[in-house]
Parts: structure tokens; sequence; C-alpha cells
């Protein structure tokens, strides 16, 4: 590579062997660029993950030092069999399918909203996005307010509409999940509102203008302009938007704390409980490398999914 | 390699090179300030040193009212020493919450001098090897001993034999009633205390006529949001019957409930709600604001609720041991306790945090303010205690105290509470039959049973 560099050549001819030498510099200085990086890489992200893979193999207990046993994959065994770990990853697909849809959907559409306002914008755009500046206790301490049995807003609310026995939202297994999501979309949306909103600013006025001369209607230039426009921003909003969903932790944690009973215990609940409050980290280190398999999983599937649409397209 | 930018000239006024290594600098000397003051919590974690040399640090659990009553005897603590600073105390949300912080700050060696645990789960801490045994020398050094705590709850501190808890309450479950309700229904004795309820049948009456005075229910407990109370309550009816057998025993390796008295008993549960004596879903405070308003004539849960009743203006209420509706007295209860966590001590910090203990204890009458039923003997047989009222009223109910089974799930927050309390709580509100929340208690329960003890 070295004799046939071109580009940020010194003018003046040099020797093969110092030319060499400064490629090997700047290598070096690629290297030095990167070492912050991958140091915090390697002992906080690789070491651990590695550590667990391993850990996920030993009846491994926090509370006593070293690995303990080492007991094959009866983590896993145990784990596959056991209802209470695939409950929790149910209840972190179902927190997924809950949130992803309107927070990708409804961000669009306020979004398009508050791009058309003629005036205020700037309130709107603040109005949507506040939320998401609050701390998630800020967020839980607010909607666990508004959820209270009987004598919260929601509950008091439903009164004056002449139900008086309102259900409890956070109390109620089967409803509990929809009441953090409700919470979660109200908190979260205000991201992917912004994200659309960049995208709306800069598709050209003149092809609205155009359109209209030609007597396509709102809905016909939302349609065929504004959505084949923003796929860009809508495929990054879906990708960051599972990921999130899928690492929910906080609301939860805070809201419900997986209650009632265990019918809101997400996977990332399931594994501190497992490890951190029960102490066996071995087993909650074989469910967050099963966890692991999951996301690679879907986040391979949407890679496809991708890829075949721009073959399509 | 040909995209590489051109080399900045020479010439340029402030090269990256230079920019990046003042930044440095500047963080540098950044990181040198932060960590001067030796205080710092950075720096302590650096030298691997004390965070707050000459200072008891201090976590509990305690929220609500007895929050606000420890915060006087805190206060008093720090009054005695004449600094401030000689205490940092900290609350966190009680459960496996706080004692999965306790856990893990041990383990990471930088636990606090002193903290709060329940006696139901103090002994898996000190079979996790995270607690300090409480040797006689150790109790000496506060001028304790063995003999100034009551026995019961004493011999609850011991783990194999060897005491890891210095026990500080027993609280248990309770009938708290609005006097004006309670009047009106005809329930009040001569003396305008609750007359003595006894049976089921009387239970039941008495509900019926507490209603019909209040005109909303007869008792309220909370069903939904709380699922240790829902246990509190199961647990205290299950355990008053004949026959009745631990849940768990053997340490938690085998399921031993009686199937058909806890189906029996959550029927009953279920029938008063179904007789719209007690409403099916509520949370503690909205149970409370129905008792405290006259919309119900009892509130059922702990003692240490009485520091909220005492808070409501004009509210005449009373306390009482949660009466005998089957064969035999019983009510779930726990202690409170002192544990001193696992780390390398100077003899001088032990003593500090001793005489942090003892401080505490002797303000066990402001403690027994809040309800609890001390266990240090010189309050509990203290005149000043016998005095207060009504929390003095229930202090035999430590004679039959139900503590929980031990296990390494079990406990007070614990996951065994989180599991029978949030289906006893389904049952109340109607969601599933006794007979399927007794099936599905079991099979949870058989689950953590063959899981093997991580301790």
């Amino acid at each position: 590579m070295s004799a046939h560099t071109v580009g940020a050549q010194p003018a003046v001819p040099t020797t093969p062997s110092r030319d060499a030498g400064a490629a090997g510099g700047r290598q070096r200085s690629a290297w030095l660029f990167i070492a912050p990086f991958a140091f915090f890489y390697l002992c906080f992200l690789f070491g651990p993950a590695l550590y667990m893979f391993v850990a996920s193999f030993f009846d491994a207990s926090i509370v006593k030092s070293g690995l303990g046993n080492f007991i094959g994959l009866e983590n896993y065994a145990s784990l596959v069999q056991s209802s209470a770990f695939w409950s929790s990853m149910w209840h972190t697909l179902q927190f997924t399918l809950y949130t992803v849809p309107p927070l990708v959907v409804l961000s669009f559409v306020f979004a398009v909203l508050a791009n058309r306002m003629p005036r205020g914008q700037t309130f709107w755009r603040l109005a949507f996005f506040t939320p998401y500046i609050l701390p998630s206790a800020a967020i839980s301490l607010i909607w666990v307010f508004i959820y209270t049995a009987d004598t919260g807003l929601w509950a008091t609310v439903q009164k004056w509409f002449g139900d008086d026995t309102p259900t409890p939202v956070l109390g109620t297994p089967s409803i509990a999940m929809v009441g953090i999501a409700v919470a979660t979309v109200w908190w979260t949306i205000g991201f992917n509102f912004i994200l659309y909103l960049a995208g709306l600013q800069d598709i050209p006025r003149e092809l609205y203008e155009a359109a209209a001369i030609d007597g396509a209607t709102p809905w016909q230039q939302i349609r065929h302009l504004t959505i084949p426009l923003l796929s860009r921003t809508t495929t990054l909003v879906l990708l960051l938007q599972i990921i999130a969903s899928l690492k929910i932790f906080d609301q939860v944690y805070l809201m419900t704390n997986g209650g009632p009973g265990t019918s809101t215990r997400t996977a990332l609940l399931f594994i501190t409980d497992t490890g951190f409050t029960d102490y066996r980290i071995g087993a909650a280190a074989a469910a967050s490398f099963l966890l692991f398999l999951v996301i690679v999983t879907i986040a391979v599937i949407r890679q496809l999914v991708e890829r075949a649409q721009q073959k399509g397209a | 390699m040909n995209s590489h930018p051109p080399t900045p000239g020479p010439s340029s006024p402030l090269s990256r090179r230079s920019l990046l290594r003042g930044g440095l600098a500047a963080g540098g000397l950044g990181l040198v300030a932060g960590t001067a003051g030796c205080g710092s919590p950075l720096a302590a974690g650096l030298a691997g040193t004390q965070l707050n040399p000459g200072t008891v640090t201090f976590w509990n659990l305690f929220g609500g009212g007895d929050g606000a009553r420890l915060q006087t005897m805190l206060d008093e603590y720090r009054r005695q020493q004449g600094s401030a600073d000689s205490l940092v105390a900290a609350t966190f949300a009680w459960g496996n919450p706080y004692y999965t912080k306790v856990s893990l700050a041990t383990l990471g060696n930088k636990p606090p001098d002193v903290a709060v645990s329940h006696l139901t789960r103090a002994s898996n801490l000190a079979a996790a090897g995270l607690l300090e045994p409480i040797t006689d020398e150790v109790l000496a050094l506060a001028g304790l001993s063995a003999d100034d705590f009551s026995q019961t709850a004493w011999e609850a501190s011991q783990y194999e034999g060897t005491v890891y808890a210095i026990p500080m309450d027993t609280h248990p479950w309770v009938l708290f009633y609005n006097t004006d309700v309670c009047r009106a229904a005809g329930l009040l004795g001569p003396d305008g205390l609750l007359a003595p309820i006894q049976g089921v049948q009387g239970w039941e009456d008495a509900l019926t006529a507490g209603k019909e005075a209040s005109g909303g229910f007869g008792a309220t407990t909370a069903t939904v949001a709380d699922d240790s109370n829902n246990w509190r309550f199961f647990s205290t009816l299950y355990h008053q019957r004949d026959g009745s057998t631990p849940l768990i025993d053997d340490d938690g390796l085998s399921v031993t409930m009686d199937d058909a008295l806890a189906t029996d008993t959550l029927a009953t549960m279920r029938s008063w709600v179904e007789k719209g004596l007690m409403p099916a879903t509520v949370d503690t405070p909205g149970a409370e604001t129905l008792m405290f308003t006259g919309r119900s004539a009892f509130f059922m849960n702990g003692e240490w609720e009485v520091t909220t009743a005492q808070s409501i203006e004009g509210l005449d209420f009373g306390m009482t041991a949660f009466p005998t509706l089957y064969d035999t007295p019983a009510v779930q209860a726990d202690s409170h306790a002192f544990i001193l966590p696992r780390m390398e001590r100077s003899t001088e910090q032990l003593q500090r945090a001793m005489g942090f203990v003892k401080s505490m204890l002797d303000q066990g009458i402001t403690w027994a303010e809040g309800g609890h039923v001390p266990t240090y003997l010189p309050i509990y047989d203290s005149p000043g205690y016998r005095a207060i009222e009504p929390q003095s009223s229930y202090a035999d109910t430590v004679d039959y105290a139900v503590y929980d089974p031990a296990a390494w799930y079990s406990g007070s927050g614990s996951n065994f509470e989180t599991v029978v309390g949030s289906t006893v709580g389904l049952v109340q509100q109607g969601l599933t039959t006794p007979q399927a929340a007794v099936a599905s208690i079991r099979s949870t329960l058989e689950t953590y049973a063959n899981t093997p003890n991580p301790l």
C-alpha cells in the first residue's frame, strides 16, 4: 500500500522505506484514536459479556466467590422449562407490540400536523418533546398518580361517566402492561416526533406546490410525497424503537416492579431479579444470553426484510 | 488511503494536537481538584478508603409515618453527638429492592456501618455471609446483653446458633377502627373501646353493623398494589385454623400448604367482598381514606399506619389486635432489626455503630408511638410504653405472632410474599377462583422449592 499511496503524499520524493514508516505512523495514530473507546469497550462490554457467557454454564452465586460448579447446560435447560422465564420474554414482546406501532404512526401524524401549523410551531414542538426530557422516575410518579386505584385521576374520570368501581389499571394483570405502554408512548413520542419533523423540513416545498398545481388533494400529497420521501426516517425510527422497547426496564420497575404478581415482569426485570435479588448469577447469565439471541434474531430478520425491500424497489 | 485528509500546515494558530494536549491537562487538573478534598466519594472509591471517617452511615427502609418518626430519632442522635455530620442516613424503597442494595453494597465492600433488616430477611443475609456476628463482646460495647431483649425476637435473630441481628420491634398486622362509626353501629363496649369480636359469625355481624352505620363498607384493606398486605391478611386467617401447616417447610425445599384449608380461607375472604362488606379493588391509601372519612368501620394493615391516622384532623380512631375468627389466635408479624454488614472495621468504627444502635433503642418510646411493639425490654416493661394508647393495646400479640416461614426466597417483601400475596389479591378482586389460586400458588412455590439454593 505504501508506494502507491496518493493524495496526502508530500511533494518531495521519498524513499520507500521512509514512506512505509509514515503509513505505519498513520496506522498507529488510528489505533491511538480508537484506543480510548476500545479500552472501555473491552473492559465494560466485551469482557463482562464473555464472563456472562462463561458463567452461564456454572451454578454461580453472587454471594459465593468464584464461579461455583460447572453444570453444563443445566441453567439453559431449567430456563427453557421455566414458565416464569417465558412469560417474562412474552411481556417484553407484548410491550414492544403495544408501543412500537403507536410510537411510529402517532409521531408521524403529529409531526405532519405540527408541520402544517401556520403559527405557534415552537409551542407544539415543545409540547410533544418536553415529556421526553423528563427522567423515568418523574414519568412513573405522574402516571402512578393518574392510575391510582379508586381515587386516581383516571378512576375519577371513569366515575364521572358512571362507572362506580373502575378497574385499577396497574392492579389488574390483563391491563397493567397497557397502562405502562400508554405512559411510555406519552413519554417517548417526542423523540420520534423530532426525527420526523426534521425529515419533513428536508422535503422541498416546490414538490408540494407542483403536486397542488397538478390537482393532488392533501391526502394524496401525504400518500405519494410525504410517506415515500420519509421512508429512510421511518426505517431509522422503527429500528431505534424496536431496540428501545426490547430494553424496557425503568418504567416497569418503578410503576409496578413487575406486578401485580409477575404479570408485567419483563425479560430484563427477570434477569435482575434472578441475578441480584435471588443471587443466582449463573441462571441470570443464561437468561441474558437467551435474550441476546432473541434480539440478534430480530435484528437479522429486520435486515433481511430491508434488503428484500431494496431489491424490490 | 487517498481519502486521508491533508496534513494541516505548521502555521495553523491552534493545532488539533495542542488543543487536545491543553484539554487533557485541564481535565487532569479537574481530576486532581476533585480528589483533593479527601471526603469525596470519588477519592474514597479510588483509594479504597472509608467514605466518611468519623461518621456513622445508616441505611433503612422506613417510609411514610415511620420515616418521619425515624427522622426525629436521628436528629436526637445528632444532638447527642453534638454534630450534624455524625450521621449519614439514607432511606430506600423497602422489600426486594432494598435487600438487593444492601447485598450488592456489602459484596462491593462499601456497605453502611449499620442497616435495618427484617428478621425474616436477616437470616438469609447471614446465610449468604453478608453480616457480622453480634457477639456478647459486640453487645457489651454499647452496654447491652442478650437478656435485654424479648426472648422470641432474640431467638429469631439467630442463624445456626449465632446472633446476627439486634431486634428493634415486632410489627403485627392489626385492626384499626373508626370510633364514631363503631359507636353508631353499637360495636363499642362500656369503656368506649371496641367490644371483643369472636368467630367468623361475630366478624360478619360486626362488619354488617359497620356497613349500615357508615353507608359504605364494614372493613377495608388494600387488595391491589400491595402484595405483602394481601399475604398478611391471608396468613393471619390461615394460621388461626386448627391443622394449618406452614406453606413451605425444610427451609423452603418442600411445599407443605394445606390446600383444602387455604382454599376455604380464600373463599371466606372473597365472600366478604361478595356480600359488599369489603371493597373488591382498593389500594392502601384508598382503603385508609374510606375508614378515615367514616365510610368504613374498620381498616386492616400493619400497626405503622397509626402515624398516618393520627395526622388526620378530627379522626377519632382506635387500634386492637386482629380478632381471632377461627380456632387459635394468630397474626402475621415480623420484626425490624439492626444489622452490621460485613466489612473491615476498626474497634472505633464498631463502637460508634453500636453507640448509634443503643441510642435508637433508648429512643424506643418514640418508635413505639409509631405503633411498633418494642423488643428492647427496658422500654417494653416501662410505664411510659404502657401509657401509649392505643399503641400498647396489642402488645400481647407478640406471644402468638406468626413469622414468614424460612427459605432463601422468603421473608418480608420477598418473592414468597409476592407470589402468594398477588394471587390472594386476585381472589379478592374476583379475577380468579380460590381453587385456581391455590393451585397456582402451589405450582409457583414448587418451582422455587426445586430451584437450587444460591446461599
